[in-house]
């Protein structure tokens, strides 16, 4: 077997189905064996929207993605998507060619030190100098990748190496010294947890990305329920806890509700699961929740204790903890005092939006909730339109909320629903765009028609870039300096494609208008010509107490 | 406050580069570093002092080198009994006349005259780090022509 062979057959037998990718000089014998592979190999146009496409992928199954460029350009083109996947830990295996291993170093045609660029932005990489260590580094790449915090591990594979004739031999088990992560909370620290859970009055849960990679989203409901606390989640949480629930608060922070802003602010303990205090949850951090005692639950040592000092800390995987919790509380607190006070939070500072003038965003996602019953995976890119599809769609079910949550992408979200249709083809797959990130990977309206990759794009048109514009109208005076955007016509843009476009301009078209592309067994960019200014509230200003919110509040 | 840390790390290519990537994108400080094989030639064993303002930061400092694949163990001298040494090299010029004083001084510290050419001597000495700052402070007075520090190394005891 040569090399690309080994690679292949180490890929098939780590179960991957499908991969992400773009072919390059230094590729070329993958390619060549991938020609006679039952691995289906997608064809994107742009090597960023294979690391997206790789990284919905996985965030939609729960597997590791795989993608696949050449050396030099190829592989820098990969490095945005790769940060995504690292900064939002999303397991993912990027294989990248390399100039042979004899002319490295030689500033050779499209040579870039790959391992070297990629270090700050991977769990781990790999340059392999050795055909006799290929299969073993393969195998550990998807290991690391996919255990203990999962992250994007780059395998680079100069082209001599992968002509390279050698013997398969399949490495059964993984033992790497080294890395050893902790998946059973400390026996110690969950008694104590038990007991501070116990004594709390006003305790609120926190739920992070974390829930999603362990898959603890019903460990949780069981232990929200039996101590009857309120749930608020981070961005990269949404779907982890029903947003109908209750119990449940919405997402908290910076665009969060009122009400979840509130209630961690007073809140006595906090239980703070597979989060890890971003400043963009917990605003101005001497302020944040003065009164509260925390638990902090995370499978990354690092993770606790980085930004708020905290009093509890369980390392190990949020699935495993929570069960351990579940059975270690001997007694409940009673929190019907602050349900109450929640509830009339709840009341008094609902998520609202006007619904007068030209078509709002919020109830564009409130239609597309209602149409796809809750049940679609809704991919975004980032700014105004993100922060839309995380107020006002209703998730219930974990994997169903994708999106460039740390790292902030634009771009991200039409291949991200490309790698979540590819990995879920039953599913609705819809991504909601802006008008700015749509041009960040609109080539790839030619991959999804070509491979018959059936997702929806609504693109929120307001002719800007909005977010930026909101912060310049709230903090620049109105100088809308460089955020009007112009863009092409999306419908006939589509269409060019082979893809299917509808314009839709007044309010009563809305709903026919997903209707329509919801039947159409295509890929449908619907642009939806939205108020321009319309802004994202609530909003918590940068540096600010997440409970001094702005806007939106009825 | 400077803190003496030991590392072992496997004895790969890049693996000292991801430690000093992460120093530097994390904004952590290098005061100095040491490294060498150990006896087992696939471990390498790093002996770093870093500084940290608070505890907090010396916390992240080990729990992010933990973090990388490459690493072994960390180990924290800070509340550890621990032996560590400097190594340098320094160049002093003195007079026939002055050697008894030189040698007088040179008493007090582990060190000793290695080479001498004309008048130009190479001291070497190893120490701790406080004496080889008394050392040097009182090798001043003689003009110091050139000097050379390792970075500290540190054992358990």
């Amino acid at each position: 077997m040569i090399g690309a062979q080994i690679l292949l057959e180490c890929l098939k037998r780590e179960g991957v189905e499908v991969m992400f990718g773009y072919p390059g000089g230094q590729v070329l014998p993958i390619f060549d064996s991938l020609y006679d592979s039952d691995i289906k190999f997608i064809l994107t146009r742009h090597e960023q929207a294979a690391a997206h496409a790789a990284d919905g992928y996985a965030r939609a199954t729960g597997k590791v993605g795989v993608c696949l460029a050449t050396s030099g350009p190829g592989a820098t083109n990969l490095v945005t998507g790769i940060a995504t996947a690292f900064m939002d830990s999303i397991p993912m295996v990027a294989i990248t060619g390399q100039v042979k291993s004899f002319l490295i170093g030689n500033d050779a045609f499209q040579e870039a030190d790959v391992t070297g660029i990629t270090r700050p932005i991977t769990k781990h990489n790999y340059l392999v100098k050795d055909i006799k260590d290929l299969a073993r580094i393969i195998r550990e790449a998807f290991y690391i990748a996919s255990t203990g915090r999962p992250g994007p591990v780059v395998v680079d594979i100069p082209s001599d190496i992968q002509m390279q004739d050698a013997g398969f031999i399949w490495p059964e088990t993984v033992d790497i010294r080294s890395y050893k992560p902790t998946y059973f909370g400390h026996p110690g620290q969950i008694k104590k947890a038990a007991k501070f859970i116990a004594d709390s009055k006003r305790p609120i849960i926190y739920a992070g990305g974390g829930i999603i990679s362990s898959g603890a989203h019903l460990a949780l409901r069981e232990l929200a329920e039996k101590i009857q606390a309120p749930v608020t989640w981070t961005l990269m949480g949404i779907g982890g806890f029903p947003a109908t629930h209750k119990l449940s608060l919405g997402m908290l922070g910076m665009h969060g509700t009122g009400y979840a802003n509130h209630a961690i602010m007073e809140s006595d303990l906090i239980i703070a699961v597979g989060s890890r205090f971003d400043d963009r949850v917990t605003g101005r951090l001497d302020a944040f929740a003065p009164g509260a005692k925390i638990i902090h639950i995370d499978i990354d040592p690092a993770s606790i204790s980085k930004n708020v000092k905290v009093d509890i800390p369980i390392v190990g995987d949020a699935k495993n903890i929570m069960g351990e919790l579940l059975e270690a509380l001997k007694k409940v607190p009673d929190t019907s005092e602050w349900l109450k006070t929640v509830e009339s939070w709840k009341k008094r500072h609902p998520l609202v939006y006007k619904a007068e003038g030209k078509i709002k965003p919020q109830y564009v996602i409130e239609q597309i909730d209602e149409a796809t019953k809750g049940e679609a995976i809704i991919t975004t890119e980032v700014g105004q339109n993100q922060m839309w599809a995380a107020q006002w769609y209703k998730y219930h079910t974990p994997r169903t909320f994708i999106s460039s949550g740390g790292l902030g992408t634009m771009g991200f979200g039409f291949p991200a629903a490309m790698g979540a249709k590819m990995g879920c083809p039953e599913k609705i797959v819809f991504d909601i765009a802006g008008d700015g990130s749509i041009q960040m990977n609109i080539q790839e309206l030619a991959t999804c028609v070509c491979n018959k990759i059936n997702v929806k794009v609504a693109i929120l048109n307001n002719g800007y870039l909005g977010m930026v514009r909101q912060w310049q109208e709230l903090f620049y005076k109105k100088r809308y300096s460089y955020t009007c955007i112009t863009g092409p016509d999306f419908v006939k843009l589509a269409e060019s494609y082979g893809a299917s476009g509808i314009r839709v301009t007044k309010n009563e078209e809305v709903r026919p208008a997903i209707e329509k592309a919801l039947s159409i067994d295509n890929t449908v960019f619907i642009d939806f010509h939205i108020e321009p200014e319309e802004n994202v509230f609530p909003m918590v200003p940068a540096g600010e107490a997440i409970n001094r919110m702005i806007g939106g509040m009825a | 406050m400077r803190h003496t840390i030991s590392v072992l790390v496997e004895n790969k290519p890049g693996v000292l580069a991801r430690i000093a990537g992460l120093f530097s994108a994390r904004g952590y400080n290098i005061a100095s570093l040491a490294v060498s094989e150990t006896i087992d030639p696939t471990i390498s064993y790093l002996t770093m002092v870093v500084e940290a303002e608070d505890e907090k930061i010396l916390e992240q400092i080990k729990k992010q080198l933990n973090k990388l694949i490459d690493v072994i163990t960390v180990t924290d001298f800070t509340k550890k009994e621990h032996i560590d040494r400097e190594l340098i090299l320094v160049k002093v010029e003195y007079t026939a006349k002055e050697k008894a004083k030189i040698d007088g001084i040179l008493n007090k510290y582990i060190a000793k005259i290695i080479q001498r050419k004309g008048e130009l001597a190479i001291i070497e000495a190893v120490d701790e780090q406080e004496n080889i700052k008394q050392l040097l402070q009182d090798l001043s007075r003689f003009g110091i022509k050139e000097l050379v520090k390792t970075g500290r190394i540190a054992i358990a005891c």
